[in-house]
């Protein structure tokens, strides 16, 4: 079994003027526990909703998504909240760090709602990141380069054991998001948490042995073409 | 650093982050609470500090009319006289069985608005106006009874700035008329009261046959006039504006109040602290207005707050779709604002104490400067510990609206747009 098991996933939106428009329709996707795999996706494909969909902050119209065999979808919100904050960590493309809170405290938020605050632990991931000498900086007194491996930080700090990363090096420079990809990984293997990135730099998708074309695997991906198609890479 | 610190930590950070709105917010919430527990604190203690304590006197015995006239005007050296009472009826009392002491008060000259008192040596050799508490001189010694001599009480001289050995010449009627011409006696200021922190601090004492005799008083109903070649006024001409009195026992006031009614001349009042109780509950309104209006500076507080903290809600709206993507629940976030409402109004009800003894202070000196009358400044009223715990429930419930609109935030769409 599958650590994430997504089946016939199903989300879509009413438009203003009232018609359905579908976002998501995947048929089936997989993660292993301690996997690292891509998802190749541009805007449109849906990579964003899917990503939401798995981390429960938006609950699919119909199929399932499982993590270690629970159900995660028809959990209450309270529950997959508690679920997220235990379990998953989550990287953005514009990091979300929160500006009145120094880097350290940014950290410390990634684990407060889940196994909770553990400073030494939250300095530690700073330190391995070289960003030791900026403990108690804010976002904005930092680089983009350090922002990033301040939320990689905070993405790790709960221990999750799945990883989202949606563009996590879209906006680096390629020298920085080939090293941040670097450390993603590093520190993914070193807590033993499954990771997902979704990007469309080939540059990212390429240092990855496992990867999905979203726009194969979700049906409802604007320019899909063929139905059914096993994308190269995937574990069933 | 546990959870709850970490929380915590929130509620300051947002407090920081948009600290201009918080301060603002916090002093409104100090002037309100402030302000509740002063109208409480003044109003209990200026009814406590006019009817309550031990004045020295059970009675006033004084012309025909009303009875809180005759206490302002002696009592408390306010208002005017409502007339004089024959000597007769002084010396009547004062030979009466039931009375401890009588002392005559005879009024009608000030000196730049302070009262001049012109009384008997039982004003210092008889009268306590405290248990066990005699007026004494902080310096020089008290009027001579057939001399021109005056004793000041501690504010006058102060405020004057008149010292033992000064002269001064009294100027006729109870209140200041600027422009007025002076009467021609001289009077030597022999003596200064220590403070009593009553209202005799505020009044010049003489003795009580330098009324009879400063120009132009009229004695017998308004028919003579005593002149300087006179050794003595005769008995049948005096007048007193009022006799202090002290009973032997509770009980004889009843009797004598119901045998002063009788007669036609005067009346009694009696016991002084009823007669102020009556005021104060006839002036109880100005109080219940006071009280509303500090509860409405509460509500104006209460909005403020609610204004404020939902106003920085769109600013925030990211920041909770963030720590709501890290997991935390939609009631821990409703929970942090409420507890940020909380902790304005709990900071504000702290400053309002500050307020408080501020307005207190302020109350207490300017009803002392028009009084004499001392407010106990220490004293707690209940209202100095229910406000903060009340504030805080406002707070809390200002909360509420921007706590829910936190509450219902879109976290994937705020996540997608920001």
């Amino acid at each position: 079994m599958a650590l994430l098991e997504l089946r016939d996933i199903k989300k879509g939106y009413r438009s203003p003027e009232g018609d359905f428009q579908p976002v998501l329709d995947v048929p089936s996707l997989d993660l292993d526990a301690r996997a690292q795999v891509a998802l190749a996706g541009t805007s449109g494909s849906g990579k964003t909703t899917l990503l939401n969909v798995i981390a429960g902050l938006l609950r699919p119209d119909s199929g399932q998504v499982r993590f270690d065999g629970v159900v995660i979808n028809a959990l209450s919100e309270a529950a997959r909240d508690a679920w997220r904050a235990q379990n998953l960590g989550y990287v953005f493309q514009s990091f979300h760090l929160l500006g009145g809170y120094t880097a350290l405290e940014n950290v410390v938020l990634g684990m407060t709602f889940g196994p909770g605050p553990d400073r030494a632990f939250a300095r530690e991931l700073l330190e391995k990141l070289e960003l030791g000498h900026r403990l108690n900086h804010r976002p904005s007194q930092l680089s983009i380069g350090q922002q990033q491996r301040v939320a990689l930080a905070r993405a790790l700090a709960n221990r999750p054991r799945v990883v989202l990363a949606d563009e996590p090096t879209g906006n680096l420079d390629p020298r920085h998001a080939l090293e941040a990809l670097g450390l993603l990984r590093g520190l993914c293997s070193d807590v033993g948490a499954a990771l997902l990135v979704v990007s469309h730099d080939t540059r990212v998708l390429d240092e990855f042995e496992a990867r999905f074309d979203l726009s194969q695997l979700n049906r409802a991906a604007t320019g899909y073409v063929a139905p059914g198609q096993t994308p190269q890479g995937a574990t069933r | 650093m546990s959870r709850i610190g970490v929380l915590f930590m929130i509620v300051l950070r947002s407090l920081r982050q948009h600290a201009l709105s918080s301060v603002i917010t916090i002093m409104s919430a100090a002037l309100a609470s402030g302000l509740v527990m002063s109208v409480f604190t003044v109003a209990d203690q200026s009814k406590a500090a006019f009817t309550g304590g031990d004045i020295g006197y059970d009675a006033v015995l004084g012309a025909k009319g009303s009875e809180l006239q005759l206490v302002l005007n002696t009592v408390f050296h306010l208002e005017t006289s409502p007339g004089n009472i024959p000597w007769s009826l002084y010396q009547a009392v004062k030979v009466d069985k039931r009375v401890r002491y009588a002392i005559p008060y005879a009024l009608g000259d000030n000196l730049y608005g302070y009262r001049i008192v012109g009384t008997t040596d039982e004003i210092h050799t008889v009268f306590e106006y405290q248990s066990g508490q005699k007026y004494e001189l902080a310096g020089g010694q008290w009027f001579a009874q057939d001399r021109m001599e005056a004793v000041f009480g501690s504010v006058v001289a102060e405020e004057l700035g008149l010292r033992v050995g000064d002269t001064f010449q009294p100027y006729h009627g109870l209140q200041f008329a600027p422009g007025s011409a002076p009467h021609e006696e001289q009077y030597l200021i022999t003596g200064v009261m220590r403070p009593t922190n009553t209202p005799a601090d505020r009044a010049i004492w003489i003795p009580i046959e330098g009324i009879f005799r400063m120009g132009g008083h009229k004695l017998a109903g308004g028919t003579q006039e005593v002149t300087a070649d006179m050794a003595e006024t005769p008995d049948e001409w005096k007048e007193v504006s009022a006799v202090m009195l002290k009973f032997k026992s509770p009980a004889a006031g009843l009797f004598m109040k119901d045998e002063v009614r009788r007669g036609s001349v005067a009346t009694l009042a009696w016991p002084i602290a009823d007669v102020m109780a009556k005021f104060f509950a006839k002036m109880g309104w100005v109080t219940k207005v006071l009280t509303l209006i500090a509860y409405l500076v509460v509500v104006v507080a209460g909005f403020s707050l609610l204004a404020s903290i939902y106003n920085t809600m769109n600013e925030r709206r990211k920041e909770i779709a963030v720590l709501r993507a890290l997991g935390a629940k939609r009631r821990t976030i409703f929970s942090v604002i409420v507890a940020e409402a909380s902790t304005i109004a709990l900071l504000g009800s702290l400053l309002g104490y500050v307020v408080y003894f501020a307005v207190l202070l302020v109350a207490a000196s300017v009803i002392r400067a028009q009084t004499g009358v001392v407010l106990d400044v220490t004293a707690v009223h209940p209202a100095l510990y229910l406000t903060p715990p009340a504030m805080v429930l406002v707070g809390a419930l200002s909360g509420l609206l921007p706590a829910f609109k936190a509450y219902s935030t879109d976290v994937a769409g705020t996540l997608a747009r920001v």
